[in-house]
């Protein structure tokens, strides 16, 4: 398993140039560019893809997630609600025991975490988790 | 398989202690003619298990009055649902007469009438007593402490959780989860856990580092009783970093983790499990859903938000058991286990009266011990209030009234917030307030009273911060608090609608204008989570106001207009 910093800024990349070319701050769109770059156009299907993030963060700077996809030899991860959605790619090699990665990430306010996995058959896997950010509130 | 007429059995345990009229007529003497403590513990013991369950006492070691919610909202697929059923409709709902012991121990309405002939609740002395009858009936019984428990007193704030933990450790539990009692500070919470000589648990108690189960609480523990394997999870409050000042337990994180919990399900289950229980602070929406989402649980042991119901509620195969808050109740669950399977159950919530059970000596004087420095400051008295003075419901109540008035008045602020916190005992009218009743609704380790400017637009964020905290359609966005108390400040709420467009109409009561999104607002309230806030503890704030004014007058509060329920 490695965490390529190069992909995580590749994505960067990307999604502020769809931002510039649609000329709106459509974060889904971002996003969905994205994940278009990632499959190459091809269908996502539910399942087979277990992305595991907070229901609250606890705090929105540092949100730990963990994601699990077995036969992946690829699996990204964007955080739709942020400037740039892109957040990590991991890739796996052929003797890579387990096709799992955790890492933490920044969200800027409550959305949507979208996990898309690259399987070795080339078929596409996606999950996603609502996080929300909040102020805080009152205990009972 | 549950055997359903149990579970009819359970229903009516506590309504049919007596029904008799005479509604708020009745002299203190002949209200408790009516109940025995023979009658409170009375069981039909049953199976081969019983669970003993105490939750949320927030460190009222002695009784108290205290007034259940008249509005508990429920949202999304828990709308009308219990616990979300409130006075007139919940007795209705289980059968309770009007004017009955019940009707006082478990619902809001005629409360202070009712209060002057059935009396205080709660006292871990008399709850002594209960627990040591139901061990005299079955010797094994399993005593679990649901948290909340070192929090929420003069005593315990000043001795740093330990009346309580002294108290606590006669009763002997044999396991607890946990909330409040982390607002003490991680060293102080572990130097209580590794001294108290039976297990915390958490399965979602994380290192925050290290993003793996921390090793100071174990996610579960093992019994063997009446042949069979039990065991009991833990489950803290999920948002404890959020709703509580994280920067006090920086090292751990928390959350539901509902993968990890079924990990550890099958993990007891694969051990041989004959009985699986979760003792729970998520709040009793949580559970149900938790419940629905986490395959193999047989029993939760509810926490949090306070319920009090007298019977279980069934999902699934699971039964959810609330036993409200502040030393009122304690419930005892009968188990049938056998080959690997909960067969059937009995349930009695047993209401604590305190001028009924007689008090546990031994208990009694232990914490009158641990009160004996501090007996001159808290029987002080500080003022009289003319009229209730409670704190449970999801908008206001009126000790929260009185403390927003606090602090617009000693803070010269224009609009006062206040937490929606749901411990808190009630004064009735007339009833003289003391020291320890201020501090029995303010008491906490980040108390201070600040007065900072706000934009009217980040008042509007705050308001629909806190609301989504409640009114979420999903309860695992729910944090178990109420809204947030406000003073000076009106506003009209949709909890139907969702976050960012529940809350309009915000107006300056003061001058009857509506909130200007722009301009800077004077903001006094308390305990903010966040560190280095500065001001007064807000039980001084309190106590000058009360003294300062003597007699508090206890008004109707109509600024806060509720729709979409």
């Amino acid at each position: 398993m490695s965490l390529t910093r190069r992909d995580v800024l590749v994505w960067g990349a990307g999604s502020a140039a769809a931002l510039s070319l649609s000329g709106l701050p459509a974060f889904a769109t971002a996003t969905d560019d994205a994940v278009m770059a990632f499959t190459g156009g091809a269908d996502t299907m539910d399942g087979g893809i277990t992305l595991t993030a907070p229901e609250i963060a606890e705090n929105g700077n540092t949100v730990p997630i963990e994601v699990d996809a077995p036969g992946a030899v690829s699996i990204a991860v964007y955080a739709t609600g942020n400037p740039l959605p892109g957040v990590a790619t991991f890739n796996f090699g052929a003797l890579a025991g387990s096709r799992s990665g955790s890492t933490r990430i920044r969200l800027a306010k409550t959305q949507e975490v979208v996990a898309v996995a690259k399987m070795e058959d080339g078929t596409f896997r996606k999950a996603s988790a609502t996080v929300k950010v909040t102020i805080g509130g009152c205990g009972g | 398989m549950i055997s359903r007429r149990d579970f009819l059995q359970v229903a009516m345990a506590t309504t049919a202690l007596y029904g008799a009229s005479g509604f708020g007529k009745w002299s203190r003497l002949s209200a408790q003619q009516m109940l025995t403590q023979d009658k409170l513990l009375e069981f039909d013991t049953f199976g081969n298990i019983s669970l003993i369950h105490m939750t949320d006492i927030h460190a009222q070691l002695k009784p108290v009055y205290f007034r259940e919610p008249s509005i508990n909202l429920g949202v999304g697929e828990n709308k009308g649902a219990v616990p979300h059923v409130t006075g007139a409709e919940f007795r209705k709902a289980y059968g309770i007469e009007d004017g009955s012991p019940s009707h006082y121990a478990l619902s809001a309405g005629d409360f202070a009438a009712l209060a002057q002939g059935y009396g205080r609740m709660g006292g871990l002395d008399r709850i002594a007593t209960v627990i040591k009858a139901i061990r005299a009936d079955r010797p094994d019984a399993i005593l679990l402490d649901g948290g909340d428990t070192w929090h929420g007193s003069y005593g315990c704030y000043h001795t740093h959780g330990q009346d309580v933990v002294n108290a606590m450790g006669l009763l002997k539990p044999e396991a607890m989860t946990f909330h409040w009692e982390f607002t003490l500070g991680t060293e102080r919470v572990l130097e209580i856990v590794n001294d108290m000589g039976f297990p915390a648990l958490g399965q979602n108690i994380f290192d925050k580092e290290w993003d793996e189960p921390a090793e100071d609480f174990e996610p579960y523990t093992w019994f063997e009783r009446g042949g069979a394997k039990i065991a009991v999870l833990g489950q803290a409050f999920p948002y404890m970093p959020i709703a509580n000042p994280g920067w006090m337990f920086p090292e751990y994180s928390f959350g539901i983790r509902e993968e990890r919990c079924q990990e550890m399900v099958d993990e007891v289950r694969a051990a041989g499990a004959d009985l699986v229980v979760l003792l729970s602070h998520n709040g009793f929406d949580t559970d149900k859903k938790m419940a629905t989402q986490v395959q193999g649980i047989d029993v939760i042991l509810s926490g949090h938000t306070h319920d009090a119901l007298p019977e279980p509620v069934l999902v699934g195969d699971t039964i959810i058991v609330a036993t409200g808050s502040n030393g009122k109740f304690v419930s005892r669950v009968d188990l049938d286990v056998r080959d690997g399977k909960m067969m059937g159950f009995r349930h009695k919530l047993i209401p604590i009266f305190a001028d009924v059970i007689e008090p546990d000596a031994e208990m009694a004087a232990q914490i009158d011990a641990d009160r004996a420095p501090f007996k001159d400051a808290l029987e002080e008295e500080i003022g009289v209030a003319d009229g209730l003075l409670y704190r449970r419901g999801n908008f206001n109540g009126t000790w929260d009234d009185l403390i927003c008035d606090a602090l617009i008045e000693e803070r010269e602020a224009d609009i006062a917030l206040s937490p929606g916190v749901r411990w808190g005992p009630s004064i009735l009218p007339g009833q003289p307030i003391t020291r320890e009743d201020i501090w029995n609704v303010t008491s906490m380790s980040y108390p201070n009273a600040y007065r900072t400017e706000f934009t009217g637009e980040f008042l509007h964020v705050v308001l629909e911060d806190v609301a989504d905290n409640l009114f979420h359609p999903d309860p695992y966005f729910q944090q178990g608090g109420d809204m947030v108390r406000t003073g000076g400040l009106g506003y009209k709420i949709d909890i139907s609608k969702p976050q960012g467009s529940r809350i309009t109409e915000m107006t300056l009561l003061k001058t009857g204008e509506a909130i200007d999104p722009s301009k800077s607002y004077v903001v006094a309230g308390w305990a903010s989570v966040n560190e280095g806030t500065e001001g007064p503890p807000i039980w001084d704030v309190v106590e000058n106001h009360i003294a300062r004014k003597g007699t508090v007058e206890v008004k109707p509060n109509t600024s806060v207009q509720v729709t979409g329920t």
